[in-house]
């Protein structure tokens, strides 16, 4: 099985503030801490027990930059055989259809059996490249799997999580892209040796040159949506504010709770 | 100004809420550009939902065929494909849902289609389509127009508006489906149903809830003895089910199960709006969160800003104190 498995470097906003920047279309992300993004996670590790199970190589793919390499090596520590990484001030990143695009020319000659993704970003969750690539590429896909069976060389089942945690089992011809879900498989540590041989292993950077995509294709002027601005949206909360030390703030919730008599 | 359509979203024998929701904010939006609101319902013998769906539309486009009676998302989209070419709507909504992201992404390249996923408001005026979603799960709103000409397609975030009383008395119009054979690449095999645990936390009444705030397993110890105290049931968000520290079917959300309890105690949640979905009809809400501007915030009737570790063993001990 040749599989190829698609990341994002994002950052970790759970717990830090977001603030747009001076240009008023994107955030200042200068504070963030990023890595790789949670579902693309899910997908390496499945890509790799694949290879695990069946023999064959994965393949890291990756639209970013420089400090991304980190992110990548990890994936290639992990098991991954090899990396590309696009990097090109050209390419529109907001519109994932755009980032499909360039996946696709990135794929188109590599002969690929299987390419898997992660099924949302934590960042735009825009939740399309996946499938958009399935059509650029014109092979089947899946979104949000749960399970992947590899049942001859043309064929798999996979399990789609559905709403309510339903799963639908389909059948699907190969090549096909899958959208990874969280929670597909438990995704390893790096193991020491696998990040120092990671460090020899081959990462290409290229560019919307090195893959035959011309700028037109994939820039923002050739985009057909259009960003006008970023914005905090207003957090309305009627909640009561629990105030004092953060001791105190426990005990004062306890006396709530019983004397309110919501216990 | 021409027509807008919506995908109604059905699935063994229910047509769910997203349908309605999206038809209702489409009315809106249908008044102020003065084009017809059409639903576009594909499926085999459901003639309930496209009597359902003509109060709330002015036509009903049934396309009634076996070869529908499961999703397929290949099968949808050369219909769809077939349908927007011969009708050209202004524009296309369909439901941000498994089934929706599963095939609208595809349509869009296949179509060449200006596309904008997961919007939670839209309107129309001067002459254009304002569009609004979010980024950083929900900390960053984002205004989009389309460029070119339509038709346009989006996809709607479930639960962002309300469903209205139907309204309208649209007709039933039965077309023939423009895909005449079933396809060899991807076949519908089964559903299997979602596991059943112990506890069915959707009959709680008062449910601790945890998210990525715990941060790791061996915390969980100060949850449960929370929970013992006051006799709660334990459950969480996808990223507490997805580390293991509790089983899936304790998972509340979108993806898991939606609850209604007295009390609800969300401990390190930041509340996303899967998460938010299925807990926001709880009747009271307590919420411990380090970040103020988290979303759980939003639905909560409690707020506590801090370190959970440091609020929690003292709620304990006190709750302990007044009812154990």
């Amino acid at each position: 099985m040749k599989t190829f498995v698609c990341i994002k470097r994002v950052p970790d906003t759970s717990e830090a503030e977001v603030k747009v920047d001076a240009t008023g279309k994107d955030v200042d992300s200068s504070r963030f801490s990023f890595d790789i993004n949670e579902a693309d996670n899910y997908a390496v590790e499945e890509a790799i027990l694949i290879k695990e199970a069946m023999g064959g190589t994965v393949q890291v793919v990756c639209i970013g930059p420089k400090d991304a390499d980190v992110m990548i090596r990890m994936a290639l520590a992990k098991g991954g055989d090899s990396a590309m990484r696009i990097e090109d001030p050209r390419i529109n990143l907001i519109d994932p259809l755009k980032v499909a695009k360039v996946l696709a020319a990135t794929l188109k000659d590599q002969e690929c059996n299987l390419v898997l993704t992660g099924c949302m970003a934590n960042d735009d969750g825009s939740m399309a490249v996946g499938v958009a690539l399935a059509e650029e590429l014109g092979v089947s896909h899946a979104a949000m799997v749960k399970k992947v069976e590899i049942l001859d060389e043309s064929k798999i089942k996979v399990h789609r999580e559905l709403e309510g945690g339903l799963l639908e089992v389909v059948e699907l011809a190969l090549p096909a892209v899958l959208t990874i879900q969280t929670g597909i498989n438990e995704p390893r540590y790096a193991p020491i040796r696998g990040i120092r041989q990671a460090q020899k292993k081959e990462l290409k950077v290229l560019s919307l040159d090195d893959i035959g995509l011309a700028e037109d294709e994939v820039n923002e002027a050739s985009s057909l949506i259009e960003l006008d601005k970023f914005y905090i949206p207003e957090v309305v909360s009627t909640a009561e504010v629990i105030e004092g030390e953060p001791e105190e703030k426990g005990v004062i919730m306890a006396e709530k709770l019983v004397k309110g008599g919501l216990l | 100004m021409g027509d807008i359509f919506v995908l109604a979203e059905h699935r063994r024998g229910e047509l769910r809420e997203i349908t309605l929701e999206m038809l209702s904010k489409a009315a809106e939006v249908a008044q102020q550009t003065g084009g017809n609101l059409v639903s576009v319902l594909i499926g085999s013998g459901i003639d309930s939902f496209a009597e359902q769906l003509t109060g709330y539309s002015d036509k009903v486009l049934y396309i009634d065929d076996p070869l529908f009676a499961d999703f397929n998302a290949e099968k949808y989209q050369k219909v769809l494909a077939e349908l927007l070419k011969q009708y050209k709507p202004d524009l296309f909504m369909i439901g941000q849902t498994v089934q929706g992201v599963d095939f609208a992404p595809a349509l869009a390249v296949e179509m060449k289609m200006p596309y904008l996923t997961d919007l939670v408001d839209l309107a129309f005026a001067d002459g254009k389509f304002k569009l609004v979603r979010q980024y950083y799960q929900g900390k960053v709103n984002a205004d989009f127009t389309f460029k070119a000409e339509p038709p346009y397609m989006v996809t709607i975030r479930e639960a962002c508006f309300e469903i209205a009383e139907p309204s309208k008395k649209g007709a039933v119009e039965k077309i023939d489906s423009p895909l005449k054979e079933d396809i060899e690449y991807r076949r519908f095999i089964e559903y299997i149903e979602a596991e059943v645990g112990d506890v069915d936390i959707t009959q709680s009444e008062i449910l601790v809830a945890v998210g990525r705030g715990i941060r790791e397993e061996k915390n969980m110890e100060m949850v449960l003895e929370l929970a013992n105290t006051i006799k709660a049931d334990l459950c969480g968000t996808r990223a507490a089910t997805d580390a293991g520290w509790l089983p899936h079917d304790r998972q509340v959300g979108t993806s898991g199960k939606a609850v209604k309890p007295k009390l609800y105690i969300a401990i390190g949640i930041s509340g996303a709006f899967q998460h938010l979905a299925g807990m926001k009809a709880s009747k009271t809400i307590v919420a411990i969160n380090k970040d103020k501007d988290a979303p759980i915030f939003t639905v909560a009737d409690y707020a506590i800003v801090d370190d959970l570790f440091k609020v929690l063993p003292k709620l304990t001990e006190k709750l302990k104190e007044l009812v154990g």
